[in-house]
């Protein structure tokens, strides 16, 4: 770990030197995850989720931010919405030509941005809007959502320097190497609209820190934004490359979007299924379990144990009118939920919460394991637990 | 805004970074003499309290962050709202009252001085806290506990009085005391035997024991409010580490 920061550090010696005034090795950090979420499904401006992240910029150390929103694109709702980012922009031409023989190429445009001179390296991303002809011959063998998946697999290892990190309908990630608010203001992100707004400080602990790396990760409308380190991730990649996903980010928070895409679009496990296989429970909790319950949590940890995660994490997961909060089983890493009226907060802190909204209804820390699911159509409350004594009123903060 | 020369002061935090923050606080009280000091607008503002070696009361209003009172010597810290993990974080002296939850880590590694929380707490409260001589720390939890409560504890107390718990419910926190290998905790509510750390085990209470329980009650009523009687007419539980070195033969051969 200190060797990967020293190198990173010399790469950005004037973010280690605002960071650390006294000069000795320490930087007190970890990652900072935020989301908001209108479970009627309304668009909101992303103002409140870059004033809470930028609230934790302290979690992370300028080598990575982003934003994942849903509901960004209304007006190419139904086409796939690509964002390839070129560390090799020689290879723009060879990469169109091979979208355009995919699909149909409904507009292609560099992502906008605001030249931000304090951001080094930025990479040119482009955007494309995809729509699938459904009579293609792989389209009609492979079905339409692998065929997207095997297109995004295929142009991401051919080693071309060209990286597709957002392939959802109506979504789009947008990350690089910076702090929360440089990021913010380089894609100007609050000037879309989402009903889910998901978002990342990063501090790098065991890899690079560069544009790709940046969170969210992503696959179709799978979005992941993640605090912790993944142990499991050489069993998780190995599992994973044998269904075909391949994991070229160099982050081990890739293959969470991997699996979620595995186990609940590709098996279509239920939400409170999948995350029993991502954070299992562990075997003295499932020895004290229900007969029906016990088998079940007995034959997914079998069936798909290489798809445990184990190692501290706190994630958020989200897809078309979902948003899914989860810690590793023993919360090794900080989780904060609240809702208020329809929206549903996940946070690593309570502060930023406050911060953007003083009027909460509910405020809790979710138990290590047991996700809080937001869905559209289904009223925020419910994502709080039932169990009334592991949630508190809050404290009006006067 | 300031009033030096005299004992009071407040310092509206609203997007202040926390070391222009914590200089500040460092002023009014090591170099103004300060006797109390209110902060408004606190929303995660880390290490409130570290580094200040006098006698000072500081009001929190809002949501401090993590790593409150850290290393704190001396000061009472009284929070109106929740605090975020780690407070208390090697704490040597002093006070912090919650009127509110607290985070994760809650007395991380705790030396001396004082940690109540008038609700809940999350999980590793108290975790490696310690006592040595006269410095004893003690945390005290109005409500419930998540996960790995006094996880590694080596010494002080940590007391749990189960108020949040609706009638009949039991706390829900398991692992609790895994590795403790000194200190004492009070737990009044149920608490199953699968909940607890491999090295613990439940003792009667002894004629300082009921001292202790009652002066702590007695204290967090004036903190908080509420009924001592009422609270101190539950029986309490008392955890103690079996051994004085629970993993002394893991790592041996």
């Amino acid at each position: 770990m200190y060797r990967t920061a020293t190198r990173m550090g010399e790469s950005a010696m004037h973010i280690t030197s605002l960071e650390n005034p006294y000069g000795d090795d320490k930087v007190y950090d970890a990652c900072g995850v935020f989301g908001i979420m209108d479970t009627t499904g309304e668009c909101f401006s992303g103002q409140d989720v870059v004033t809470g992240l930028v609230n934790m910029t302290e979690r992370g150390n300028g080598l990575g931010a982003g934003y994942a929103i849903y509901g960004c694109y209304p007006d190419y709702a139904d086409c796939y919405a690509f964002h390839v980012m070129y560390t090799n922009p020689d290879n723009r031409p060879q990469v169109e030509a091979r979208l355009e023989s995919s699909f149909v190429m409904v507009r292609a445009e560099e992502v906008p941005h605001n030249p931000t001179p304090e951001l080094h390296a930025a990479p040119l991303i482009w955007r494309y809007f995809l729509r699938v002809d459904p009579n293609h011959p792989r389209v009609v063998l492979l079905g339409e959502l692998e065929y997207v998946v095997a297109t995004v697999m295929d142009i991401n290892i051919a080693g071309i320097g060209a990286y597709i990190y957002s392939s959802g309908k109506n979504v789009g990630v947008f990350k690089g190497v910076g702090f929360p608010l440089q990021i913010a203001e380089y894609f100007g992100v609050t000037d879309y609209k989402g009903y889910i707004w998901t978002a990342h400080n990063r501090f790098p602990t065991n890899t690079p820190g560069w544009w790709g790396g940046a969170h969210p990760f992503s696959l179709l409308d799978w979005t992941v934004v993640h605090n912790g380190e993944i142990s499991s991730y050489g069993t998780n990649r190995r599992f994973l490359e044998m269904q075909g996903y391949h994991c070229t980010m160099t982050t081990d928070t890739e293959v969470m979007a991997y699996a979620a895409d595995y186990l609940m679009r590709r098996h279509n496990l239920p939400v409170k299924v999948a995350v029993k296989v991502m954070a299992a429970p562990l075997w003295d909790d499932i020895e004290r379990m229900p007969p029906e319950e016990k088998a079940l949590c007995r034959t997914l940890r079998q069936v798909y144990g290489s798809l445990l995660f184990t190692g501290p994490f706190t994630i958020i997961l989200a897809r078309e009118g979902e948003m899914i909060g989860l810690t590793d089983r023993l919360r090794l890493r900080p989780i904060v939920a609240a809702t208020s009226g329809s929206r549903l907060y996940i946070s690593s802190e309570e502060a930023p919460i406050r911060l953007v909204n003083p009027e909460l209804d509910q405020l809790w820390s979710p138990i290590g394991g047991v996700p809080v699911v937001g869905r559209v159509g289904v009223p925020a409350q419910v994502s709080a637990p039932r169990t009334a004594s592991w949630q508190r009123e809050p404290v009006a903060a006067d | 805004m300031m009033d030096v020369g005299t004992a009071t002061c407040h310092i509206d935090a609203m997007d202040m970074h926390y070391r222009e923050l914590n200089t500040r606080l460092r002023e009014a009280v090591n170099e103004q003499g300060m006797a109390q000091i209110e902060i408004t607008n606190v929303y995660g503002q880390r290490y409130l309290g570290t580094d200040l070696h006098r006698p000072v009361e500081i009001h929190i209003r809002g949501t401090p962050g993590n790593d409150l009172a850290a290393f704190m010597d001396g000061p009472r810290i009284v929070v109106h709202g929740n605090a975020q993990d780690g407070c208390g974080n090697t704490m040597n002296d002093g006070e912090v009252i919650i009127h509110g939850r607290a985070g994760d880590v809650t007395g991380h590694s705790m030396r001396g001085g004082k940690v109540w929380v008038r609700d809940d707490v999350g999980y590793r409260v108290g975790i490696h806290m310690k006592a040595y001589q006269d410095k004893r720390p003690i945390i005290i939890i109005g409500g419930t506990a998540q996960h790995f409560l006094g996880e590694y504890m080596a010494g002080g107390v940590l007391m749990v009085l189960g108020l949040t718990l609706h009638p009949g419910e039991q706390h829900q926190a398991s692992f609790i005391g895994t590795g403790m290998h000194g200190g004492a905790m009070y737990i009044r509510g149920e608490v199953d035997d699968y909940q607890l750390g491999k090295g613990v085990g439940r003792v009667p209470l002894d004629e300082e024991d009921e001292i202790l329980i009652a002066e702590l009650v007695a204290g967090y009523v004036s903190h908080f409010g509420g009924d001592g009687t009422e609270i101190l007419a539950q029986p309490f539980m008392k955890l103690v580490p079996l051994s004085l070195r629970p993993y002394g033969r893991l790592y041996a051969y």
